[in-house]
């Protein structure tokens, strides 16, 4: 480190994680009832690192026939043996589940680097730990749902189909299967099309545990195969986590059956950074809340309300944490921002960052270089926006933050509430009673006090509005999988 | 590098002219193995032993550093602190680390403290002025922010952590708002102020941490010894460990650094 004649450089030099511990097959099957088998349309599709816009395996695309294959393993499965075992025996496979990704732990955060073009940081330290929290802690309460639900007497539902998004892979198969398999049921999942690698290798895992063939199935595919999930008649509940628009055509599609659903959907957080707040660690959540993770969060805190006598001073510190972030390569371990999912994904963010200045709003970018190859987004913020625009709307889902200012308390909150989501939102402010105040009056899932994006398995996870119903982790979560009496 | 930017110290009760003798030549013969290395920035002695010191490394280009103002405790009257300030730097002291009255502080008798350190730095005339907060005494962070603000606005040339002489000494998160403080200073005056975080960081790899945090918070502009520095002396071992291996591809045991 310390060089004596040569010239000095205090720039860091690269630190890549080594992926060779990790392997990646050239082609994956569907697991359907404990086996992985080809899917009967034939069809494969390439999943590529958007780090390189290299491919790095091809995945089966899954059709009805094999959607429908994989229900009835579940239902079979369900019938023949998880709704027949003991709920402590449940617990034990799903403690064994989460064992296992710790034991795995590094070979999962390098594909979900790879395929997901996430930091290795991120994956490492956030995605693959949580999963096997969300496993730990359900695998607890398999037997103990009598006493979570005292005087309900708590069933399994049976099969559930699931479909997740790419924005955290693993994490979110974590989110569904855990508390679903505590309660007593068997699933379909579906992961995203750009990021199937990780539940790919999570079937893998589960099958190594020895869980029972047909408990867990994992289909692959994009938009049909969902559809066709969603509309198979003997799915008795669907759990979605995506795009609002999805959303709202899977509530629609499921309009007069009897299936149950729970929708986890888009958001656009406020967070409101107060004059009394300490600034500088405002200013490191407002970096956490939206350029984590590329800003791929449902909950991202991507509405910025900053009360105006601080907003120059926020702004010229912001700016200035925002030249700090490397962007680049996500398996090098000094990365902060990676890459953007996918070329679609990019696009869409172009789209939004051309509305915003046509709108006329100052946009500002981190001065750092990116790769050439690659889909990249430097870290962005729009200063002097206004309520009624198009970036402040809409979920861009992408690093991008909406700067506002406002004056009173009232005046946030009202604004601050007017959007159609409701999942998430941020209070900086030194003073307890503002927190309060505020906590009760945000229409949002999940408030933030002083930190952002900080997930538990313990804590309830949803939104209001158009963000979605249904809770996850928690007691709370524990209910959207369970039939309850009275 | 780093090496450069060493107070290497020496402020025991037991100190003597024989012990800052052999902390000067250290400081000019890191290691006889690797010949062209740096000098550290400065030694940093009790005030009787400046005038030592100063005829030992002054023509290396290494600075004389006293600590005065009743260090370590700074439990004492004012004039006894400017005349011990004002006899260091007669003695040839390049530079004075003083204490704050924590006790005063503490009271909430803040403009004591603001003109008891600037009284101090006109008694210090050219010399620089390091001023030590203390902060394991200081309490919590928005307490040593806001004692950073008062150190600067009453003229500190360096914002230094700690004595040694307590225990927690420089942390990574009180060092944060220290830089945090010159920052906004900065910001708000365009003047830079140096910082100076000291004991307990003993290794080279720590000391990467703390560059990057200041590379981060302040700009490489603070990357020189003339605004950053660390007041470490058993770092300096380290760092000349980590060299040898870099030249060697061996680690050396202990035994092969000198202890001084």
């Amino acid at each position: 480190m310390a060089k004596t004649k040569k010239e000095i450089s205090w720039d860091l030099s690269p630190a890549p994680e080594s992926t060779g511990h990790a392997t990646i097959d050239k082609r994956y099957d569907l697991f359907i009832d404990g086996k992985f088998v080809p899917p009967s349309t034939k069809k494969y599709f390439k999943t590529i690192n958007p780090a390189t816009e290299e491919s790095l395996s091809e995945i089966a695309l899954a059709g009805e026939k094999d959607v429908d294959k994989a229900v009835k393993a579940a239902r079979k499965a369900y019938d023949t043996t998880w709704s027949k075992i003991s709920a402590a025996e449940r617990g034990k496979y799903i403690y064994r589940i989460a064992r296992l990704i710790q034991e795995r732990a590094r070979e999962f955060a390098v594909i979900e680097s790879l395929d997901g073009g996430k930091p290795i940081r991120e994956s490492r330290d956030v995605d693959v730990p949580l999963a096997a929290a969300h496993f730990f802690y359900h695998a607890g309460w398999a037997d103990k749902l009598d006493y979570a639900f005292a005087n309900s007497s708590p069933t399994s539902i049976g099969v559930v189909g699931q479909i997740i998004p790419w924005n955290f892979p693993l994490l979110m198969a974590a989110w569904k299967l855990a508390p679903a398999l505590a309660c007593g049921n068997t699933v379909v999942l579906k992961p995203a099309e750009t990021t199937s690698l990780t539940a790919l290798k999570l079937a893998e895992l589960i099958r190594d545990a020895g869980l029972p063939d047909g408990v867990v199935n994992i289909i692959t595919g994009a938009g049909e195969t969902g559809k066709a999930l969603v509309n198979h008649d003997d799915v008795d509940k669907i759990a979605f986590t995506g795009s609002t628009e999805v959303g709202k055509m899977i509530r629609r599609s499921l309009a007069g059956t009897s299936t149950r659903l729970t929708l986890e959907l888009g958001g656009k957080a406020a967070n409101i950074v107060f004059e009394d707040a300490a600034i500088d660690q405002a200013v490191e959540g407002i970096v956490n809340g939206i350029y984590f993770n590329q800003g791929h969060v449902c909950c991202a805190g991507s509405r910025l309300f900053v009360e105006e006598n601080v907003a120059n001073e926020v702004i010229r510190k912001l700016k200035h944490r925002m030249n700090q972030l490397i962007v680049g390569d996500p398996m090098d371990k000094n990365t902060d921002v990676g890459a953007i999912n996918s070329k679609g994904q990019l696009h869409t963010i172009e789209k939004y960052l051309k509305a915003g200045e046509k709108d006329g709003f100052e946009m500002y970018q981190s001065q750092v270089a990116v790769p050439k190859k690659g889909y990249w987004c430097r870290p962005t913020l729009f200063t002097n926006v206004s309520q009624s625009s198009v970036i402040s709307k809409e979920e861009i889902f992408g690093p991008v933050l909406a700067m506002q200012t406002f004056r009173t308390i009232d005046e946030v909150i009202d604004k601050a509430n007017n959007t159609p989501y409701g999942l998430s939102a941020g209070v900086w402010t030194d003073k307890g009673s503002k927190i309060f105040n505020l906590t009760s009056r945000l229409k949002a899932g999940i408030v933030w006090a002083n930190t952002f994006n900080k997930f538990d398995p313990t804590s309830p996870f949803g939104g209001y509005k158009e963000s979605g119903f249904g809770r996850e982790g928690g007691i709370h979560g524990l209910s959207a999988y369970l039939n309850l009496q009275g | 590098m780093a090496l450069n930017m060493i107070d290497l110290t020496t402020l025991e009760g037991k100190d003597t002219e024989g012990k800052v003798r052999q902390l000067c030549h250290k400081a000019a013969h890191l290691h006889h193995g690797l010949p062209d290395l740096p000098n550290v920035a400065a030694v940093c002695v009790y005030p009787t032993f400046v005038k030592l010191a100063k005829s030992l490394v002054a023509d290396r280009g290494i600075k004389v550093a006293s600590v005065a103002t009743a260090f370590p405790s700074g439990q004492s009257f004012l004039k006894f602190k400017l005349d011990e300030t004002k006899e260091a730097v007669a003695e040839g002291a390049d530079e004075i680390d003083m204490v704050i009255s924590r006790g005063r502080f503490h009271q909430g008798d803040y403009n004591f403290v603001f003109d008891e350190i600037s009284a101090v730095k006109e008694a210090c005339g050219t010399a620089r002025l390091k001023v030590i907060l203390e902060t394991g005494e200081i309490g919590n962070l928005d307490a040593v922010y806001f004692a950073s603000q008062i150190a600067i606005a009453a003229g500190a040339d360096f914002i230094k952590t700690s004595t040694g002489k307590i225990s927690p000494a420089a942390t990574m998160p009180v060092t944060l708002v220290m830089l945090e403080a010159i920052r906004d200073h900065y910001y708000q005056t365009g003047k830079m102020v140096g910082m100076k975080p000291a004991g307990g960081i003993s290794n080279a790899k720590l000391a990467l941490h703390y560059l990057i945090m200041v590379k981060e918070t302040l700009g490489e502009a603070w990357l020189t010894n003339e605004w950053f520095r660390f007041g470490a002396s058993s770092l300096a071992n380290d760092l000349l460990k980590q060299l040898v291996k870099q030249d060697t591809g061996i680690y050396q045991s202990a035994n092969y650094f000198a202890l001084d």
